[in-house]
Parts: C-alpha cells; sequence; structure tokens
C-alpha cells in the first residue's frame, strides 16, 4: 500500500525557535493528561468528573489554591535540589532521603533541644533551616564522596539511602521521641513553626483559614540563588561545563573530585531545607510519611522544567496541585501514572527538538 | 536460627532478585541502561496477581505478568533506541509509570486470595543431607528455573554466535553494524527480554515467595537492588545469582532474628525492643552500597567493567565512540 503522502524526518541544521521548548513541554503535560484521563475511563472512572474535580479541589478559591501552593513549597526546594545536580549530570535520585534527614536534623532543634522555645523566634527558624540544610549536605555529601572517590554509582547509592534515612527516622519516632507509644513525636511549641498567613487573619480577615507559610519564601530565596550561582558565579560555569564535557573540564584543570562532593552536598542541604520547612510549616512534628514522595516528584519537577530555576517554581505549582488532588483522587495511583506518563512525553518530545518532521505529498 | 531454613528461604527470596538481575544483565549487556526495574516489577507482581485471582490459574498468571513488564519495556527502548533520549531519565520515568499503572490497576487486590505457584520436591536430590532441605525441597517451580537460568545465560552470552552479538552491540555497536547485525533490533530485543524478566521477579514475588498484594511495599527496593547487584556482578549472569541468594539469605536472616529470646546464649536485644530491628532492616540497602563499592573497585582495578557503549545511543551514520 502506498500513503497519499510522505513522511520525512531529518535533522534539524538550523536552531529551532526559542518558543518551541516551552510548547513542546506544554503539549507533553496536555498530552499527558489526555491519556491519563483515557486510562481512567478503562478502570471504570469518569475523567470528566475527576478533571472538574482537580480543579476546584486545587485551583477553585483562594483556600484551595493555599493548599496547591503548601504542597508546591516543598517541591520547589526538591525540584531545585535535583536540577542542580543534573546540570552536572549527577543522578541525584536521592533527595527524598536528604528530605527525611534535612527534617530529622531540623528536628533536633526542638527536640534535644539545641535552643529553647523562648529563644528569639528568627534565631530558632534560622537555626532549623540551616540544620535541615545540614542533614540534607550530609546525606548527600556520602553519594558524592563514592562517587569522586571510588567511582561507584551515585543513582544507586543516593536510592538505597533513602530507604535507610526513612528507617532512621522511623527509629527515632518509634521509640526515642514517641509520643504516647503513637509513631510520632510531640507537637511542637509555637515557636518553632514558621509563620502562616493565617496566623495574621485577626488583622486581615482575607488569610483566615490559609495556611501558606514562610517556607514558599525560602523555595522563591533558593530559586534565585541557583540562577544566581549558573548565570553569575564561576562555581556554577565549572558545574556547566563538567555537566557538558567533562573531558574539556579536565583539561581545564577543574578538581572534579571536589566538585562532585560539592554538587551532591548542595542539592542535598537544598532537599533537606524542604524537609524543615515541611515539618516546621506543615507537619509541627516528626512522624512517618512526612512525604508522598516529594524527593521523586523533584526530579520530574526538575527535568520538566529543563533545569531553569524559575520554570521549576511554575512546574511545582503543577505539581502540588496534582498531589492536592491526588490526595482524593480514586484510584490512588493516578497521580503517580500521570507523573510519569508526563515525563515520558516530555523525554519524547525532545527527539521534535532534534529532528524535523515533515509530511508532504507523494510525488 | 536454623542455617538450613535460612538458606532456604534465602534461596527464595534471592529467587526474585535472580531474575530481575539477569533481566538487567542482558538488556546492559546490549548497551541498554534499564532503570525501570522497579517499576516494571511492580507491574508484573500486580498484573500476575489480578490475572492469577481473575483466571484461576498461575501460570496464566505468570504469562500475563511477564508479557505486561515485556511492553512497558519496549516504552523505554522507543525512548532510548529510536528516540536517543537520555537513558537515565527514561529509566526513571519508566519507574514512575510502571508504579502508576501498578496502583491504579492494582485497586482493591489488598487482602485477596488467587491460586499460587505450586511448590515442589525435587525426588531424588531432596534426600541428600543439607544440600538437598536447602536447596531440592518444597520450593516453588520457578526457583528450580533459575537454578538453570543462571548458567545458561552466561553460556549464552559467552560461548554462542548470538551471544556474541549480543555483546558486540554492547561493547562496539558500530562494528556490529558493519558486520549485518541489526543493532536497533538486537537492543530491543533484550530490552524487551530484561522487561519479561523483571515482570517474571514481580510475580515472583505476589505469587509465590511472598505471596499477596500490598501496593508498592511489594517490590520495596528489589528492583533497585537488583540493579545494583548488577554492578557487583560485574555484567555476569553467574555472579548475579550467587549474589541475589546471599541478598535473599540476609533478607530472611533479618526476619529471622528478631523472633528468639536468646541469641548464641546471649538476650536478644530485639525480643526486649523490637524498634533495633529498624537499624537491621537497613542491612540489605547498606549491603548493596557496599557491594557496589567493591564492584567498582574491582572495575577499577582490572580496567573492566560496564560495557563500552552501555547508555550510549546508537545513530547509524554519525561517528561512534
Amino acid at each position: 500500500m502506498r500513503l497519499p503522502f510522505q513522511i520525512s524526518v531529518e535533522k534539524r541544521t538550523e536552531d529551532y525557535p526559542k518558543w518551541l521548548p516551552a510548547l513542546m513541554s506544554l503539549l507533553a503535560v496536555v498530552i499527558a493528561f489526555l491519556i491519563s484521563g483515557l486510562i481512567l475511563a478503562l478502570v471504570g472512572g469518569d475523567p470528566a468528573r475527576v478533571a472538574r474535580f482537580f480543579w476546584s479541589a486545587t485551583f477553585g478559591s483562594w483556600a484551595t489554591f493555599s493548599d496547591t501552593m503548601v504542597k508546591a513549597t516543598p517541591l520547589i526546594m526538591v525540584g531545585l535540589a535535583c536540577a542542580v545536580a543534573f546540570k552536572m549530570r549527577l543522578w541525584n535520585i536521592g533527595a527524598e532521603g536528604q528530605f527525611y534527614l534535612g527534617a530529622f536534623f531540623a528536628s533536633l532543634v526542638v527536640l534535644v533541644p539545641i535552643l529553647p522555645p523562648e529563644a528569639p523566634k528568627p534565631l530558632i527558624l534560622l537555626t532549623m533551616a540551616v540544620m535541615g540544610m545540614i542533614g540534607g549536605a550530609l546525606w548527600g555529601f556520602v553519594p558524592g564522596f563514592l562517587k569522586a572517590k571510588f567511582n561507584v554509582n551515585e543513582i544507586i547509592t543516593s536510592l538505597m539511602l533513602n530507604y535507610v534515612a526513612i528507617l532512621w527516622n522511623n527509629f527515632w519516632i518509634f521509640d526515642r521521641w514517641s509520643e504516647g507509644g503513637f509513631q510520632m513525636t510531640a507537637t511542637f511549641p509555637r515557636s518553632y513553626w514558621l509563620p502562616r498567613l493565617a496566623d495574621y487573619a485577626r488583622e486581615y480577615r482575607a488569610f483566615a483559614g490559609i495556611t501558606l507559610h514562610l517556607g514558599v519564601v525560602f523555595g522563591l530565596i533558593a530559586a534565585i540563588a541557583v540562577w544566581w550561582i549558573f548565570q553569575r558565579s564561576r562555581w556554577g560555569y565549572e558545574i556547566k561545563l563538567i555537566g557538558d564535557n567533562p573531558q574539556a573540564a579536565r583539561y581545564a584543570g577543574l578538581n572534579i573530585t571536589r566538585n562532585i562532593i560539592l554538587v551532591m552536598m548542595f542539592s542535598g542541604a537544598l532537599a533537606g531545607l524542604a524537609g524543615m520547612s515541611e515539618i516546621s510549616g506543615v507537619v509541627h512534628r516528626l512522624q512517618e510519611r512526612i512525604s508522598p514522595g516529594y524527593g521523586f516528584t523533584g526530579i520530574i519537577v526538575a527535568w520538566l522544567a529543563k533545569l531553569n530555576p524559575f520554570t521549576v517554581i511554575l512546574v511545582s505549582i503543577l505539581f502540588g496541585a496534582l498531589i492536592v488532588a491526588g490526595r482524593e483522587i480514586q484510584p490512588s495511583g493516578l497521580a503517580q501514572l500521570l507523573q510519569g506518563i508526563i515525563l515520558f512525553m516530555v523525554i519524547s518530545s525532545d527527539v521534535l527538538l532534534r529532528y524535523k518532521v515533515s509530511i508532504t505529498r507523494a510525488a | 536460627m536454623n542455617p538450613e531454613i535460612i538458606l532456604h528461604a534465602g534461596i527464595a527470596t534471592g529467587t526474585v532478585l535472580l531474575f530481575a538481575a539477569i533481566g538487567e544483565v542482558l538488556a546492559e549487556r546490549a548497551g541498554i541502561l534499564n532503570l525501570g526495574v522497579e517499576g516494571m516489577m511492580l507491574l508484573g507482581a500486580m498484573a500476575g496477581f489480578k490475572m492469577s485471582l481473575a483466571s484461576g490459574n498461575p501460570w496464566l498468571g505468570v504469562l500475563v505478568a511477564v508479557a505486561a513488564a515485556g511492553v512497558l519495556s519496549l516504552a523505554h527502548g522507543l525512548v532510548s533506541i529510536h528516540f536517543q533520549a537520555d537513558q537515565v531519565v527514561s529509566g526513571l520515568s519508566l519507574t514512575f509509570l510502571g508504579t502508576g499503572l501498578a496502583l491504579v490497576f492494582g485497586e482493591g487486590l489488598t487482602g485477596k486470595s488467587p491460586p499460587l505457584i505450586p511448590n515442589l520436591d525435587i525426588p531424588l536430590l531432596s534426600s541428600i543431607p543439607f544440600i538437598g532441605p536447602v536447596f531440592f525441597d518444597d520450593h516453588s517451580i520457578l526457583v528450580y528455573f533459575g537454578y538453570l537460568l543462571a548458567p545458561l545465560t552466561w553460556y549464552y552470552i559467552h560461548k554462542t554466535r548470538p551471544g556474541m552479538h549480543l555483546r558486540a552491540v554492547g561493547e562496539k555497536p558500530e562494528a556490529a553494524d558493519t558486520l549485518g547485525i541489526n543493532v536497533y533490533r538486537l537492543r530491543y530485543f533484550y530490552t524487551f527480554l530484561g522487561g519479561c524478566l523483571a515482570g517474571l521477579a514481580g510475580v515472583a514475588i505476589s505469587l509465590s515467595v511472598s505471596p499477596g498484594w500490598y501496593s508498592a511495599q511489594t517490590t520495596s527496593g528489589q528492583g533497585w537492588i537488583a540493579i545494583g547487584l548488577v554492578i557487583f556482578a560485574q555484567w555476569n549472569p553467574i555472579n548475579a545469582a550467587l549474589g541475589a541468594y546471599l541478598f535473599g539469605a540476609v533478607r530472611r536472616a533479618i526476619l529471622d532474628l528478631q523472633g528468639p529470646r536468646t541469641l548464641f546464649g546471649f538476650t536478644n536485644p530485639l525480643f526486649i525492643n523490637s524498634n533495633w530491628g529498624f537499624f537491621l532492616q537497613m542491612a540489605p540497602y547498606l549491603l548493596t552500597i557496599l557491594a557496589l563499592i567493591i564492584g567498582s573497585r574491582a572495575a577499577m582495578r582490572r580496567r573492566l567493567g560496564a560495557p563500552a557503549a552501555l547508555g550510549v545511543p546508537y545513530i547509524r551514520g554519525e561517528r561512534g565512540l
């Protein structure tokens, strides 16, 4: 059979227009939503109803939008963590564990206690943030060190450490810090909480019930810092060079070993900060399942954002919405499925940036 | 703490890792790094469980599990072979995709009990002292299949003509291409085969080793451990099998250590406070990291290691490595 038209695939020789990658990503997300809807219909769900629910539960009102932003907050920091590592082609998929260890270290401030509740609040919050970053950096150091010194694959080590971090946390909340035999610590005193908009409801009535907390500002600051490092600093330039062409970087005399460790620690620190923000801003105690897989979603966020720190913020809001809606949508794996399809669509669409597909009439 | 029981159970548990690791050895030998093992396993575990429940025939479950994971792996194949995408990212997204599919289609399966893969004894061999009870007594049929799979795969890779083609495609695809070997087709084939074996590993969990559907906890990271094992085993299926059994035994020993009141004549600290068990449960993951360090150091010393074209897309007509 002869087709009435001809499909030709050619390698792009000219540069593609600047808007094309963004359009592709957007299309990828839309198509992923459509495919997920199809699968949902296949298992007997009602895609239209789920879509309406999705909208009203995430962007429908200021209160629900605030819920979305609360979920987006850790994603911004974890997404940045992944983006930083991926820039150097270091596959840190241990952000989940770094998040947990950041939460653990931040909890030390409350539970040891390192600072009493009477200490000045800015000092408390700053200490907790720094401790969170130290915890995450420590957990990022291990795979970084092993990669740099023994050439051990960081994908597997960082992933294995996720399980170790969760078990470590479990020991403390089941055993040492258990509150009345429950798998959680006691609620932190209020002076260890990140301020929320709802705290100012007396002054501004509109803020009543709005749970958005200061952590989102941490995320914005982190995004600006990452942007600055990559666009303006020498270190960021080194990281990008090593990522793009390690051979050339070595000839240029860059210390790759040291940079591997530093980047993994920086990446871990950002994920650890997310852990601190989550327990101090949302959960207010250390407990099981403080993360519904933020560390893994962060990988998708970073990739979908093409490792751009400001796009990470936008993508995080979309994925925050997915998490908010995903808690209510049945079947429960739908949000995860959607994430997988989105990522697949995005990497597949990249091929269209490298090749030009044209359809012409057959001669 | 009976060594016979621990080894017996270790062999059964290790069989899961064995299938997944050998599947990954095949894919990686062809130059395709597939990090989606965990997702493929979970999909296999769910599909097999569901099919066995629906049809009442566990073997139909095995078939569906193998097919489902195999088809899923082709998504990775398409994206990494034809679209030349980054294999790390593609493999990761395969894990998300497989996990998502398994959770969506596995809704409501928890607590159900479908017919399982039968266990059997090997007549003469099972009466050999120690060896018999450990290796040939009351094991799932899949375990015996595992005994055959490792040496057969080794023979296939190292001693047969198609095995040589497989290695060529993973080491120097452009040379293989000039010899008339279809690089693309072989890479698809071994990616698919790797996926099938991951599906078999998954269904070995849900219909035999620890029967049941516990959503994402069903596999609990074993797919990742299998990928670690491949590096530890230096891409050799026999080593992968031995490593798999060792890990299986460790997993089992962890469970058994928590039971008894006394241990080697001392009071068992785990009996008094079971929370110490959290540290024990870290063992498989820490052991994987240790195995990776050993494997990587051996690779550096012997200047051997990963197939040269592992993770590198082959583009016909462009200069190779």
